[in-house]
């Protein structure tokens, strides 16, 4: 193949997919009933996204992945540097950092919904405690493994403590900031469609492709499936996107 | 301080405390007295005294690990010590202005500013306002005659030239001392005869106090006044050469006899150093 192609190399593997999809289908391999064929599928996804029901689900599992990862940041990244900033401080709390990191976020669900009902507050606030400790624990390492010799070269240039701290660590821990977000958003998804599929939701991917089961809807089940699976790609991108613009020096 | 037995009639081997022989005209520039530093209970330098004369380019050599570079990091504030003092020209270190280049530029200078920025940090720490720190940089830049594209972040620039502005960054806040921790030891050998030449004009320009440390006899010796040979730790002064050829030097330098005389001076020095 020439090398002119190689941007198109990523497409290959969906086509196959999709023919291989056509396949199963065209043959009988898998029973139709549990498996429609792509055109079904994509047709479904189409008419949900524009002007129905998936589209608003879509919206909602949105709203509440980005506002329980803003919770999230706006504790974790400054907590993260304070802690980061002694690595004595870190050493003593790592261990509990560590553990709650360890415990599956989802395992947490009964006593938040003893703490906040049943509705968006216990689902947000469930994926934001995920999250929260995922992006602490980078930030913190960000911080603590800031370059000794840029941290040196600012203290013989005079600045103080606080101006190393803003001017250098908070700055050199950016990029590994940048992962825990990533990493975090990521999880509050997870987390976010599974309370939506089981702790009484009546909206969001979660419930959508819960209630398509229920309902034997398959079409639309492949649909709001494609729909999250999409969601997740995109804010992945999107924390790429943003890393290279503002954190232009990552990994140079 | 033992007299050590010295070599070719270039290479005095100067004393501490006054009653040096090849510093005598110039007043010392940094006093170092009864400086004590243990690592861990390996005394790197015990009761150490040391006199470094002012406007002179004092290159420091010694078997690895002796302490080149925790003495100057010592002398700049970077590393604590155990006892002892450390004055310039009777002050505290908190009380002058000191540049410091250290080898590794990838990791000292910040990739996050233009590398215009980067020389312009310390006057900011300075809370030198801005227009100010653009002029004072664009002067130094114009005075070095550099030719390179400031507006690029440090990453884009080749090795050199982000050690260049490692050195102008050291330079901008106009140092009473520059220190150099082995500058040039992570360039090939092309940009190192570069680099030389370069911080050779600086010195010649300045005037300032200069202290190298390298890992290189050759460039010690070639760039310097004073050759500081350090013995394995706990460190002694084995020897302090002077070496007085004319400057500019060049490559011709390389091959005269006071330089071929001095450098196997010191190499007999150090070899007995490194033995003993």
């Amino acid at each position: 193949m020439r090398k002119g192609l190689d941007p198109l190399l990523p497409v290959v593997g969906v086509v196959g997919l999709i023919i291989a999809w056509y396949a199963a289908v065209w043959y009988g391999i898998v029973d139709p009933v549990l498996l429609p064929s792509p055109g079904a599928t994509f047709h479904a996804l189409w008419s949900g996204m524009s002007g129905g029901a998936l589209g608003l689900d879509f919206v909602k599992t949105v709203w509440r992945t980005a506002v329980s990862t803003a919770i999230a940041a706006v504790i974790a990244i400054p907590l993260g540097i304070v802690l980061g900033s002694s690595e004595r401080l870190y050493r003593s709390v790592e261990f509990v950092i560590d553990f709650f990191r360890s415990t599956p976020a989802s395992a947490m669900f009964p006593l938040f919904l003893v703490l906040f009902g049943v509705g968006d507050k216990t689902k947000i606030s469930v994926a934001a405690f995920g999250a929260a400790l995922v992006i602490l624990f980078n930030v913190a390492y960000g911080v603590i493994n800031a370059r000794k010799v840029r941290l040196l070269a600012a203290k013989v240039m005079g600045a103080s403590r606080l101006r190393v701290l803003l001017d250098v660590m908070l700055l050199e821990s950016l990029p590994q900031t940048f992962v825990g977000l990533r990493n975090g958003v990521s999880l509050a998804l997870v987390i976010i469609v599974v309370a939506e599929m089981f702790i009484g939701s009546r909206d969001g991917l979660g419930h959508r492709v819960f209630e398509a089961q229920q309902l034997f809807d398959m079409p639309d089940m492949y649909a709001a499936i494609f729909a999250a699976g999409a969601l997740g790609y995109g804010l992945n991108l999107m924390f790429i996107l943003i890393e290279r613009r503002f954190v232009h020096w990552s990994g140079k | 301080m033992e007299r050590l037995a010295t070599g070719p009639r270039t290479c005095a081997s100067a004393a501490v405390a006054g009653a040096a022989v090849g510093s005598a005209t110039v007043l010392p520039h940094v006093t170092i007295r009864g400086l004590t530093k243990r690592f861990d209970k390996v005394s790197i330098y015990e009761n150490f005294d040391l006199d470094l004369p002012r406007g002179k380019l004092i290159s420091v050599f010694g078997p690895n690990g002796c302490g080149k570079s925790t003495l100057i990091n010592m002398i700049a504030g970077l590393v604590a010590y155990d006892s002892g003092e450390i004055l310039f020209a009777g002050k505290r270190r908190e009380q002058v202005k000191l540049g410091y280049v250290f080898q590794n530029y990838r990791e000292a200078l910040f990739p996050w500013m233009r590398a215009f920025d980067n020389i312009g940090y310390p006057l900011k720490l300075m809370k030198v306002p801005k227009p100010e720190r653009r002029a004072r940089t664009e002067r130094l830049v114009a005075h070095l005659d550099v030719k390179i594209d400031l507006n690029r972040y440090p990453y884009e620039l080749s090795g050199g030239q982000q050690q260049l502005v490692s050195i102008m960054r050291a330079l901008v806040v106009e140092p009473e001392i520059l220190f150099l921790d082995e500058p040039f030891s992570a360039l090939d050998y092309e940009m190192t005869l570069f680099m030389r030449e370069q911080l050779q004009r600086i010195f010649l320009e300045t005037g300032m106090t200069i202290v190298l440390v390298s890992h290189d006899l050759e460039e010690a010796v070639y760039l310097a006044d004073r050759i500081l040979l350090l013995s394995r730790h706990p460190a002694r002064i084995a020897d302090f050469v002077v070496f007085d050829s004319a400057r500019p030097r060049s490559a011709a330098t390389l091959s005269s006899p006071e330089f071929v005389q001095t450098k196997a001076h010191c190499l007999d020095v150090f070899q007995r150093e490194v033995r003993g």
